[in-house]
């Protein structure tokens, strides 16, 4: 899993600017806004988002997720999910 | 007009997610093509700034979230940034619909100071002689002038590219263009034919070789470029035997304000007789939405006729579009005639074959100008034919 990841532990994930994340009250969830689109996130993948600031590298993102959820086996979840973030260009590791 | 990648779901909400303000009909370019009514030269009596404001702030309260500035074209407002700044304010997502005419170095810096997201450029071709030619106006070195700006000033672009018989072959042209100026985004929207375009349809309407043919283009440009760049192009309602599941329904998640404050549930709405568009200058818009006889009209399936009553794709393309229903079968509530099941199915198959083989008459493209028709003259009653 880790040998392929889009992602490694030491990189810096954050939100592609071509997009804006942000809370919309009226749908009680995180939006993605982009051109001619709006995605509306699932609980776990708006808070998964929302860590990735550019700031944090990965391994401190998802020790952060497992304090948030108080569960340990979330790396699966959380890389899969990364693999279509980074894959649908919603996210990209900061160079 | 469905836009690809509405990915949010909704429907028990209920909420008009989508709002494209049309902040006035005037227009330095005089596309045939342009989605503006025949008779636009005499809506002169558009919104104020404050009233603008107004609508602003109620559509917000309802949910909207996605915002379109377009018109005409919207430079032509001098409160246009205002008008922006105040959007941003309210929390939308601020999308700026223009042909580049008037968009200034000072103006975009202006916009992108206030929050501005992103700008939607129209071009029509990679070619300025034939650029020109297309929208009437000396305007390809405007639209490069402006594309360059706007990309110094970091804004996301969509290049927006109506096609018509007259473009359709340059899809590689408009693609390098697009990548020699770093667009993200490039979207061959088949022209929809309403008002102008309906009028030059003989002379605008691809063949479904052409189709074909830039469709095979585009998937190989969309491999060579992977990520760099996303390319929409949607096989047009004439040539696909299915309706477009049009604006996602009748006032479901979409609304249109025309430049004199009538409320649409989609750009083209006024082209059908006898509805009665509810004004943002008399009504909330939170009436109008939830609750105007118009808005209700064809929302839901209620106002069916067969074949989509008993269609079991009508909870998919809502019996397509209303406005081409009334446009080219005369009734807004039948089967969109783009559907190979509607009984009017072979007037979209005639006009294809007409496409197919150019038979005379051939007539010049009537361009979007004051006066360029009439609307004054009306057929005696009982002598229609119909």
């Amino acid at each position: 899993m880790l040998e392929n990841a889009p992602i490694g532990l030491n990189d810096r994930p954050e939100i592609n600017p071509l997009f804006l994340f942000r809370w919309e009250e009226k749908e009680q969830a995180y939006l993605l806004l982009y051109p001619e689109g709006i995605i509306k996130l699932n609980d776990s993948a708006g808070n998964i988002l929302k860590l990735c600031t550019g700031e944090k590298t990965f391994e401190e993102v998802i020790s952060e997720l497992k304090n948030l959820f108080d569960v340990e086996e979330l790396e699966d979840d959380i890389y899969s999910f990364m693999e279509v973030a980074i894959g649908k260009g919603w996210v990209r590791v900061k160079s | 007009m469905v836009k690809a990648g509405s990915e949010l779901r909704v429907d028990g909400g209920g909420r008009p997610l989508w709002l494209v303000l049309e902040l006035t009909y005037k227009c330095p370019l005089k596309c045939p093509w342009c989605s503006n009514p025949l008779d636009f030269a005499e809506i002169t009596d558009e919104l104020t700034t404050e009233e603008w404001k107004k609508v602003l702030r109620e559509a917000r309260e309802l949910g909207t979230i996605q915002l379109g500035f377009s018109g005409g074209e919207p430079m032509v407002r001098k409160d246009l940034e205002e008008l922006v700044a105040e959007a941003v304010k309210l929390g939308f997502y601020t999308n700026l619909i223009t042909s580049g005419m008037g968009l200034t170095k000072e103006r975009l810096s202006e916009l992108k100071r206030i929050g501005l997201q992103q700008i939607q450029l129209s071009f029509q071709h990679s070619d300025p002689q034939i650029n020109d030619a297309m929208v009437g106006a000396p305007s390809f070195d405007a639209k490069m002038s402006a594309a360059e700006e706007i990309k110094a000033q970091g804004f996301p672009v969509v290049l927006n590219v109506p096609i018509s018989r007259y473009n359709i072959e340059d899809a590689d042209g408009l693609i390098a263009l697009a990548e020699k100026m770093g667009f993200e985004y490039v979207e061959f929207a088949n022209v929809q034919y309403y008002n102008w375009a309906l009028l030059n349809r003989a002379e605008l309407l691809p063949t479904r070789e052409q189709l074909e043919t830039a469709e095979a283009r585009i998937i190989q440009h969309r491999e060579r470029l992977g990520k760099d760049m996303t390319i929409y192009f949607v096989v047009p309602d004439y040539f696909d035997g299915r309706p477009k599941a049009c604006m996602n329904g009748w006032g479901t998640i979409h609304f249109t304000i025309a430049p004199d404050g009538k409320a649409l549930p989609c750009q083209e709405a006024r082209v059908i007789e006898g509805l009665e568009f509810p004004n943002v200058r008399d009504h909330a818009l939170e009436w109008i939405w939830k609750h105007s006889p118009t808005f209700m009209k064809y929302r839901g399936n209620s106002w069916m006729k067969e074949p989509c009553v008993s269609c079991d794709e009508k909870e998919t393309d809502f019996g397509g579009c209303r406005c081409q229903a009334f446009l080219l079968t005369g009734d807004a509530a039948n089967t969109d005639p783009a559907c190979s099941k509607s009984k009017h199915f072979h007037i979209i198959q005639s006009a294809i074959a007409a496409a197919e083989t150019r038979q005379p008459p051939r007539m010049p493209l009537v361009m979007r100008t004051k006066g360029a028709v009439s609307h004054k003259l009306k057929e005696p009653v009982g002598t229609s034919g119909i």
